[in-house]
């Protein structure tokens, strides 16, 4: 089975979503403004002769015409760094603020890691965690090249993520026992990827599927769990599956203190509201404040994403 | 794996570095406890003698030995010791003769230096880039450890770390950062 097919009934402009599905995505880049400004950056662009695009809602966010970002003098200074368009929304959600202690629960590579260092302006404490140690080492490549010192990465199960390495339990005044904000762009059947990567679904099924929903859910609920009442948690994944998504989220608000929120992506970039009723089952109404992401709306890759509170 | 309770109390022999785990430097050596650990005193102070950058650069931040000399800069402070994979930048290498900055910390950090830059065109910022050695005998300063920067947008922009030795200046770009840029 083709499956995307099952989406027919719940994306519009289903035929310009196919189509857009089988086109490639432009290269990306975004500017790290911790090495260097939005109008530096792109001036040593011009001065390289590589030829850009900003996107008609972030500055700092620019398609570039032909070659990739990893030849060119503003890369090789840690100005910028490769990130797909559509993934920069999580980090965007979740509104990190200097000072802030943040937790990211699957960090690496770590394109979102570095972009939340960026919205920190490099201060506070960031909590880059990835269970793969393989990965880990992409995701510390990155942070190095952009020149980011806030970041601590932690090799662990996100699922049973301890803060016992950060003093939890003692009376150390530097302690570490819950979080400001946490960041779970989770593992998933990466649908939405398939613009980016051909064979995307070659190995897709609904076993599979099933199988990350238990892993995204386990990691959900302890981010909910580490976030101190008050804070903020946003849920992403770059997969259309409602199983994965709305699904997720219905089985954190039923098991865990947490609310969704509104939150609105930047002006001009088009998303469609969380779904509340799939496959014969149905979920909490306000999973509809989540955001949809359709490759045919932005000419981006596919994505979801969501803004919780945590409440208790 | 090392049990923290038990460092420094079975008996005379000091405590020593730990390389599975970060140790927060001592501010000055009355406070030093691990034999031959850098303070951070001695690091600001380094940073200033050889490049000429302000103390006040690393007021924010506190500084942490992981491996035999290896140090890093972390923007805030954590419990010390704390074992992760990894703690902010690594910035340093010492416990040897010659401290040695790294690529990273030059280019994060570099631009506020005013000694021991050497500025390179077009064609040897390349050559830098690249990994390669190169004469240079205009360079009439230190030997050693020296900050290789080039023009770019307006502004001067570290590139990396050189070392300078009999007329050449030789590239330590790591393999993983070189790139042909010509």
């Amino acid at each position: 089975m083709q499956p995307l097919e099952r989406y027919a009934s719940i994306v519009d402009e289903f035929d310009a979503f196919r189509a857009a599905c089988d086109r490639p995505l432009p290269s990306v880049v975004r500017v790290n403004t911790l090495k260097a400004s939005i109008a530096r950056a792109r001036a040593a662009l011009d001065a390289d002769n590589v030829e850009y695009e900003a996107t008609d809602w972030h500055p700092g966010i620019l398609r570039l015409e032909e070659r990739g970002p990893g030849t060119s003098w503003p890369y090789f200074h840690g100005w910028l760094h490769g990130q797909e368009e559509v993934s920069v929304l999580p980090a965007l959600a979740l509104d990190p603020q200097p000072g802030d202690v943040v937790w990211d629960a699957c960090a690496a590579p770590g394109s979102k890691t570095t972009q939340l260092a960026d919205l920190m302006d490099d201060r506070g404490v960031l909590l880059g965690n990835d269970n793969n140690l393989g990965r880990l080492s992409a995701l510390r490549h990155n942070a190095e090249r952009l020149g980011i010192t806030n970041l601590v990465v932690t090799n662990q199960d996100a699922r049973n993520f301890s803060f016992k390495p950060f003093g939890d339990r003692t009376d150390d005044e530097n302690r570490i026992e819950a979080v400001d904000r946490a960041l779970v762009d989770a593992p998933c059947s990466c649908e939405g990827t398939i613009r980016k990567n051909p064979d995307a679904l070659d190995q897709w099924s609904m076993d599979h599927v099933e199988s990350v929903v238990g892993i995204q859910k386990g990691i959900l609920r302890r981010a909910v769990q580490a976030t101190r009442a008050g804070g903020t948690v946003v849920y992403s994944t770059c997969t259309f599956a409602p199983e994965e998504n709305e699904a997720v989220l219905n089985h954190a608000l039923e098991t865990e203190d947490c609310e969704l929120r509104e939150w609105e992506p930047p002006a001009g970039f088009e998303t469609d509201p969380g779904i509340t009723e799939w496959d014969g089952d149905e979920y909490d109404p306000s999973v509809e404040l989540a955001h949809r992401v359709y490759p045919h709306r932005n000419d981006t890759g596919g994505f979801f994403c969501a803004k919780l509170e945590v409440t208790g | 794996m090392t049990d923290p309770n038990t460092d420094g109390v079975d008996g005379d022999s000091p405590p020593e570095n730990d390389g599975h785990r970060f140790d927060r430097l001592p501010a000055t050596a009355a406070e030093r406890e691990v034999p031959g650990r850098p303070t951070r005193a001695e690091v600001v102070q380094w940073w200033e003698q050889r490049y000429g950058i302000p103390p006040a650069t690393w007021e924010e931040h506190t500084f942490w030995e992981k491996g035999n000399g290896k140090l890093w800069a972390f923007a805030a402070d954590v419990v010390s010791p704390i074992p992760v994979e990894s703690l902010g930048l690594r910035i340093l290498r010492t416990r040897q003769e010659h401290w040695k900055p790294s690529t990273d910390a030059v280019q994060r950090f570099g631009r506020a230096a005013t000694e021991n830059v050497v500025r390179l065109d077009r064609t040897e910022a390349e050559r830098f880039a690249r990994g390669e050695d190169q004469e240079l005998p205009r360079w009439d300063g230190d030997w050693g450890y020296v900050i290789a920067a080039h023009e770019i947008a307006d502004g001067v922009e570290p590139i990396g770390v050189g070392l300078y030795l009999h007329g050449e200046l030789r590239s330590t770009v790591p393999k993983g950062r070189q790139e042909d840029l010509s």
